[in-house]
């Protein structure tokens, strides 16, 4: 039917002739004029041939006599003029425009008429690129106007702390902690702290981002202990805020950890702090075990709904903080990882630092001019067996601390700890130079007409060989989900290898 | 003496400067001021400037009619309810006859509902009749002008020709006995019979605390280039589309369906209000009559109306400089919607934005209860105001009749 209107012609007013007005107004239809006659006889006619056929058949039979005049872009002669007086309807004639401007030329003319149109639909209804780049700048200077507008009056330089070290997901945990840098709107200085010395792996890693990183290196190896891990990282931040302080740098410091997942109104909540901000993390802590998580999902259905758990500042109904949320470890007594690449839930500490933001001012050695009372002077904090677990510790008054995030209400960002098996490997760069020698056939193939012989192309992978390439391992402990649509790992000849469909 | 003058000159001149910046500062958004035809009149302030008389009416005309069926006070015709209840309070309201410049007649025609919700118009004539011989009976100022200085408020489709159908509605014209008052209507069209000189066009009713309900923040990025909502083919009425809308809307929709930048559909979402706070243009097209409630929605919501209606006449015309605020698209210009969007400057954008942020823009749109200073009851009485002082071919001489009482359709001359 939609079709049909495309080719539609206007030609008379289904819902009949009336007489009602002023005979100036009615050039066709005094009388029984011949023609008016002639165009009843045809539509009589074609009413019939409708009828027995059962779809409107007038409609193409006057498309096929008059298609000369028909054009993809067309316009329909208005067969009603509106006037001081009321309206006349009359049988349309085909003709341009003329015979309806002239009878009403001396009122008012106007160019709006009752009655069926035509559905005007150009020869290409389709998006033109031009244009569709050309809205999509209009958007995008319409978004820069209200950002400016409602925003942030003075933005100011986000510098963020980030302890890494070489490690299978390195690449994984950097490459999001990366992009979402690379997205933030503002000014942005990007301490990258390494374990183990500055290596050319993470430095060419960060050189991608294109920002403004400083690569400090941190003489320890890290360890494969979370404890012992979490005290070192908690160092590490430590001596980045010490460069932060020798090269005075001016903006607000945020720990963002290579594993966690930020979101983009973070950094537009973090420019209203003053001193020292805390924002809510949300705890993604689990083992990677599926059949774990299935279960304690099903115990939480049972009961009241499972709640997100969350760390971060708490307020009271005039949103003035009065605590803390800490995550509680009671469910996961027993089953807590200990070591680094250990199948269970990893257990956050008692308040993250990524959950705190500070003014960098606070740490500069100067006194700065309204610098409170109620910070503690970093520089004598330096790691002289003081248990420093978060940046708590920094301030003597917790409760000068600012909630953000609508007092903690809005989570802005997610805290996950993820690593691989302390013994992986993984190709240097994540680049395969060479291809993969083994190829394995799959099981199930997508396609219902699989011929029964597989082909299959086994080469023996040469001794010499296995011991420089480092082949691809899955990575135990990453979440189960991924592993739904890949197949077992078949092991061939001792060879391990996983193919992917 | 010279000395001191000078030094008060450069005091006041330092405190009123002052004030003018800190006016500007203590806005969050920059906003430019409206200034339609009129002159800057959006935020004039009528009481003083005119009087109205209110005629008690038996509650049949008005209260009764609305006790059969209070959905009239949520629908889009509501303004002729809340326009009484507003002068009933209001102080330009006068209990003395003689010292009014206006007289108002609270008469809800737009209230007899279908189950559905939509008014029929056929007994809109005799009772708007009726009341009329009532007041013609009972006071002596309607005959001493035949309703000069009087104003009904019609916000029917098609304003006080009284019938949903344009053909019908051009055939019956505009009441006979209304042929010399002031209409108050929702309807505007240029050379169009239901529409006389020297009415004032209002918007339609749309709730106000709805709206409000639905604000999101402001500094939510405008991401949905052109938004609509709405019927592109009315099948139960016209299922084969060229009569609704003119075919505008259909047109719309077969041009634009598979056009990323046009999130056009017929769904009702419940996320409507929020969605048009996050869309650059909001479409407006003609339906059955020109106007809709959109534009209302639209200029709430900080999104660009795109008026599709040709010869449309839109509400407070003269105080509100439409040209400047929307954009106005052709009907035959349909087609190409995406060019002519798509080239608008961007200067342009930002300008009609900041008109469409001016809070007196947004209230002028309104009918909140209780009445607010600069919502639509008060650009009502300002537009009346203008009208003043009558003209002296207002007052008839005595024994002159102009208006032919026996006019019209026949079944309109039977009592109500």
């Amino acid at each position: 039917m939609m079709k049909l209107s495309m080719f539609r012609l206007s030609y008379w007013n289904r819902r009949g002739i009336s007489f009602k007005s002023s005979p100036s107004l009615d050039p066709t239809f005094d009388g029984k004029s011949p023609s008016s006659v002639f165009w009843l006889v045809i539509h009589a006619l074609c009413c019939l041939i409708s009828l027995i056929l059962g779809f409107r058949f007038s409609h193409l039979v006057l498309f096929f006599l008059f298609s000369t005049s028909v054009t993809n872009l067309y316009t329909t002669t208005p067969f009603l003029s509106v006037g001081n007086g009321g309206g006349v309807s009359q049988l349309l004639r085909l003709k341009p425009l003329e015979t309806a401007n002239s009878t009403a030329a001396k009122k008012n003319n106007s160019r709006v008429v009752v009655g069926r149109h035509g559905i005007r639909i150009r020869p290409w209804p389709h998006p033109n690129p031009i244009e569709v780049l050309r809205a999509h700048q209009l958007l995008s200077r319409v978004q820069k106007e209200q950002k400016s507008i409602y925003g942030v009056r003075s933005p100011k330089t986000v510098i963020v702390v980030t302890p890494t070290y070489v490690r299978t997901f390195q690449a994984l945990h950097l490459t999001g902690v990366m992009h979402s840098l690379m997205l933030v709107p503002y000014d942005l200085v990007w301490i990258v702290v390494e374990a183990g010395g500055v290596t050319n792996e993470t430095a060419s890693f960060i050189a991608k981002s294109g920002l403004k990183t400083i690569h400090l290196g941190f003489d320890q190896k890290m360890p494969n202990t979370w404890e012992d891990r979490h005290k070192l990282e908690t160092k590490m931040r430590l001596h980045a805020l010490r460069m932060v302080r020798e090269k005075k740098l001016d903006g607000i410091v945020m720990f963002a950890d290579d594993s966690n997942m930020h979101s983009m109104e973070l950094f537009d909540e973090i420019q209203i702090v003053k001193w020292v901000g805390a924002l809510s993390v949300g705890i993604l802590a689990h083992s990677g075990n599926a059949d774990e998580l299935s279960s304690s999902l099903l115990k939480n259905q049972q009961g009241k709904q499972p709640l997100m758990p969350i760390q971060g500042p708490s307020c009271d109904s005039s949103d003035k903080l009065v605590g803390w949320h800490v995550f509680n470890t009671q469910p996961y007594a027993k089953k807590t990882a200990v070591y680094v690449d250990e199948k269970a839930a990893v257990m956050p500490s008692k308040m993250e630092w990524s959950g705190f933001v500070l003014n960098s001012r606070l740490l500069w050695k100067e006194s700065v001019d309204d610098k409170p009372a109620w910070v503690k002077d970093v520089h004598l904090l330096d790691d002289n067996g003081e248990e420093i677990d978060s940046p708590l510790s920094l301030v003597k008054d917790p409760s000068m601390v600012e909630p953000l995030g609508s007092c903690g209400r809005r989570v802005l960002l997610w805290w996950l700890r993820v690593e691989a098996r302390a013994d992986s490997k993984f190709p240097p760069g994540w680049i395969i130079n060479s291809p993969l020698e083994i190829t394995v056939p799959s099981k199930r193939t997508p396609w219902p007409d699989s011929s029964s012989e597989l082909l299959v192309a086994i080469k023996e992978a040469k001794n010499s060989q296995s011991g420089t390439e480092r082949r691809p391992t899955k990575a135990k402990g990453s979440k189960s989900k991924s592993s739904k649509g890949k197949q077992e790992p078949k092991t061939f000849d001792g060879v391990n290898t996983s193919t992917s469909s | 003496m010279k000395l001191w003058s000078w030094v008060l000159i450069f005091i006041v001149c330092n405190l009123t400067f002052s004030t003018i910046s800190a006016f500007r500062l203590s806005r969050s958004q920059p906003t430019e001021r409206i200034s339609g035809s009129a002159g800057d009149v959006l935020e004039d302030d009528p009481v003083g400037r005119l009087k109205v008389f209110v005629y008690e009416l038996p509650s049949k005309y008005n209260k009764k009619i609305l006790q059969k069926d209070p959905r009239c006070l949520n629908h889009m015709f509501a303004a002729e309810i809340y326009m009484q209840r507003f002068l009933l309070s209001s102080p330009v309201r006068t209990l003395n006859p003689e010292e009014a410049d206006w007289f108002y007649v609270p008469v809800y025609t737009t209230c007899d509902l279908t189950p559905n919700g939509l008014p029929l118009p056929f007994k809109s004539p005799r009772m708007m009749r009726s009341a009329i011989q009532l007041i013609a009976s009972n006071w002596p100022y309607w005959n001493r002008t035949e309703g000069a200085d009087h104003f009904f408020v019609v916000p029917h489709d098609f304003g006080a020709c009284f019938h949903y159908q344009e053909e019908k509605a051009i055939g019956r014209g505009i009441l006979t006995l209304l042929q010399r008052a002031t209409l108050v209507q929702t309807f505007g069209q240029r050379n169009h019979v239901c529409l006389k000189e020297g009415s004032i066009t209002v918007p339609p009713y749309a709730p106000p605390q709805k709206m409000q309900s639905h604000l999101i923040p402001e500094k939510t990025p405008r991401s949905i280039f052109v938004y609509f909502r709405g019927l592109f083919y009315d099948v139960g009425n016209d299922p084969e589309g060229g009569y609704y809308a003119r075919g505008a809307r259909a047109a719309v929709w077969e041009n634009f369906k598979d056009n990323p930048l046009f999130d056009i559909s017929t769904e009702h979402p419940t996320t409507y209000y929020e969605d048009m706070q996050r869309a650059i243009f909001c479409l407006c097209p003609l339906g059955w009559a020109p106007w809709s409630p959109r534009l209302v929605e639209a200029v709430i919501f900080g999104c660009i109306p795109v008026i599709i209606a040709d010869d449309i006449v839109l509400p407070f015309a003269d105080a509100i400089p439409w040209e400047e605020i929307g954009v106005f698209v052709d009907e035959k210009d349909v087609p190409y919607l995406d060019t002519i969007l798509t080239s608008i400057p961007p200067e342009v954008i930002l300008r009609k934005q900041r008109l469409l942020a001016n809070p007196s823009m947004k209230q002028a749109m309104l009918f909140p209860q209780p009445a607010q200073p600069g919502d639509a009851f008060h650009q009502v009485l300002n537009g009346l105001a203008r009208k003043l002082p009558h003209e002296k071919s207002v007052y008839l001489r005595p024994g002159e009749k102009l208006l032919n009482w026996t006019a019209g359709p026949v079944a309109d001359l039977k009592p109500w």
